[in-house]
């Protein structure tokens, strides 16, 4: 984690009328790091994104992109961003290459770059038969790429997206996070989503977001522990008594689910399933099926947004 | 950047069929009442040949032409204004030049000069069929300088203020009826007012153009409409800056 940072936004504040939308976020992102934004609808994902983006003005707070300050010196910090919006902006009576051309242009890409940048990110995400259409008449899946091919057509340092796989079918949503994840090699990357099992598969990182507050901030593979004992489940035909199991090196508690199945919980450091296994084997419980319980990211969402509000 | 934004506005309004449907149409109504007024001008000339000082055709056919283009464009121009920034806020394509590193008076300057070199196209054609009777007669240069000049400031103005209102609102029907509104308005108030009535006859483009329309060049003139269209253009910055800071 020695890379550049290449974003920082330090206790941004936006209020609507007296309304506080966003209180007080910072934010840091490092190059090749995808930052996922986690949070339910009206949590104020896309209004911070438009704080980043410099779309919308913070009441308070300070946002540096590559070294260059989004108030003071506005074109220079937006020339390093890359902003796909929640409706993606296209012209719907333009071609898709003219569309490219003068997103290319608005973004400063030098008059002789624009052909290898337009070639290059056709190829990206998949245009490349679709230059000379007229956006209008594209699905939605192929003017989201668009969308995302105008995000990305000037090299920009940080790419921000708003919901980029949403109203996509499965494998549309399989290509764009494969472009995501390539995109999040080279580039900082940070996508709002609700949807959790995007974060778990493309996202090095996540914030959740609630009441325009940063609630819980993490890598995302600890989230995924956040809150869970680990366990399994297992099935024994022949059980023994609960406190027979129970007395197996490291189990910490045992429920039955029904007459055969028991789940057990132990201590993250130590694995009783091959303790366990072992003594089934002695005891002759008839052991069949051993499933590890998996904390997902779902779960933890819920219990963090939940504390928040109970709190 | 401000050339960047002209040329794809410019662009954008060949793409849609209404445009050439709305410029075919008007050239139809322009070529119509220029032979009207051509044909109107050959009858009575042998008349007008024994007066002294009689008008010629540059005063008879071109002025009037002029004249009925200023009050065309009165009615085009919000018809063409609206779409600017309204129609960008409501598909939400505006978020796009908001995000890119363009200043908003860039932005606005972009739309204005798109439009304004579109415009241009609708005088230029109100110039040249008067300039095709250099063939047959002697034409007054200085006073189809005069109106030459005369539409592109009014055209300008128009334009400006067509350009604000659509950046006020997010219909774009809304943002026409108001230029449109404002444009009748200032219009039927120069029709109105008494001649002595100075103050009325100093706020409306109309008037100030008319001077131009005869054929007077006055330098108030030139001032008026170079203070009103950068007026709302500012106020058109104003507001997307506003966009930015309130939402």
């Amino acid at each position: 984690m020695s890379q550049a940072i290449t974003l920082s936004a330090r206790n941004l504040t936006r209020r609507h009328g007296r309304r506080e939308v966003i209180r007080g976020v910072s934010l840091q992102l490092r190059r090749g790091e995808v930052l996922g934004l986690l949070g339910h609808n009206g949590a104020g994902k896309s209004t911070t994104m438009q704080l980043l983006t410099g779309t919308l003005m913070p009441n308070s707070g300070a946002i540096e992109i590559c070294g260059y300050d989004l108030a003071k010196q506005p074109t220079h910090a937006k020339a390093c961003i890359g902003y796909l919006p929640e409706t993606p902006p296209l012209y719907r009576d333009m071609r898709v290459d003219d569309y490219l051309v003068f997103a290319a242009k608005l973004h400063r890409v030098a008059r002789s770059a624009i052909a290898g940048a337009l070639a290059e990110t056709k190829r990206r995400c998949g245009l490349e038969d679709a230059g000379g259409k007229i956006i209008g008449t594209l699905s939605k899946g192929y003017q989201q790429r668009v969308g995302i091919a105008q995000a990305i057509i000037h090299n920009p340092d940080v790419i921000i997206l708003d919901e980029p796989t949403v109203g996509l079918d499965p494998t549309q949503i399989r290509d764009i996070r494969a472009l995501i994840r390539e995109l999040g090699n080279a580039h900082s990357v940070i996508l709002s989503t609700h949807l959790l099992s995007e974060v778990e598969n493309i996202c090095d990182r996540v914030e959740i977001m609630q009441h325009g507050q940063l609630i819980y901030g993490d890598t995302s593979v600890r989230m995924q522990r956040f809150g869970h004992h680990t366990g399994f489940v297992v099935t024994l035909l022949a059980p023994p008594a609960l406190a027979e199991l129970k007395a197996v090196d490291g189990v910490e508690s045992v429920e039955a689910l029904s007459d055969t199945r028991f789940k057990i919980l132990h201590t993250s450091d130590t694995n009783s399933a091959a303790a366990l296994l072992a003594a089934a084997a002695e005891g002759g419980w008839q052991a069949q099926q051993l499933t590890p319980l998996q904390g997902n990211l779902e779960d933890a969402f819920v219990q963090l947004t939940q504390n928040e509000t109970a709190a | 950047m401000i050339l960047t934004i002209a040329h794809k506005e410019f662009r954008s309004l060949f793409a849609m069929p209404s445009t050439w449907l709305l410029l075919g149409a008007l050239q139809f109504i322009l070529a119509w009442f220029f032979l009207a007024r051509l044909d109107a001008f050959l009858q009575v000339q042998v008349q007008l040949a024994q007066l002294a000082n009689a008008p010629g055709a540059t005063q008879s056919v071109a002025a009037p032409l002029a004249g009925t283009a200023a009050l065309i464009l009165m009615m085009l121009a919000p018809i063409f204004t609206m779409r600017l920034i309204a129609e960008e806020r409501r598909n939400q394509t505006l978020v796009m030049l908001m995000a890119a590193p363009v200043r908003s008076w860039q932005i606005v300057l972009g739309k204005f000069l798109g439009l304004f070199l579109f415009l241009l196209l609708i005088i230029a054609s109100c110039v040249l069929m008067p300039l095709a009777l250099t063939l047959g007669t002697h034409l007054d240069a200085g006073l189809l300088f005069s109106n030459a000049l005369g539409l592109l400031l009014l055209t300008a103005s128009y334009t400006a203020l067509g350009l604000y209102f659509s950046s006020l609102t997010t219909q774009p029907i809304v943002a026409a009826a108001a230029t449109l509104a404002v444009l009748f308005g200032l219009w039927l108030a120069d029709m109105g007012a008494a001649d002595s009535d100075m103050a009325w006859r100093a706020i409306t483009p109309y008037s100030h153009f008319q001077n131009f329309n005869e054929g007077l060049l006055r330098s108030a003139d030139i001032l008026y409409f170079a203070l009103f269209s950068a007026a709302f253009l500012l106020l058109a910055i104003r507001r997307l800056h506003n966009n930015r800071t309130y939402g």
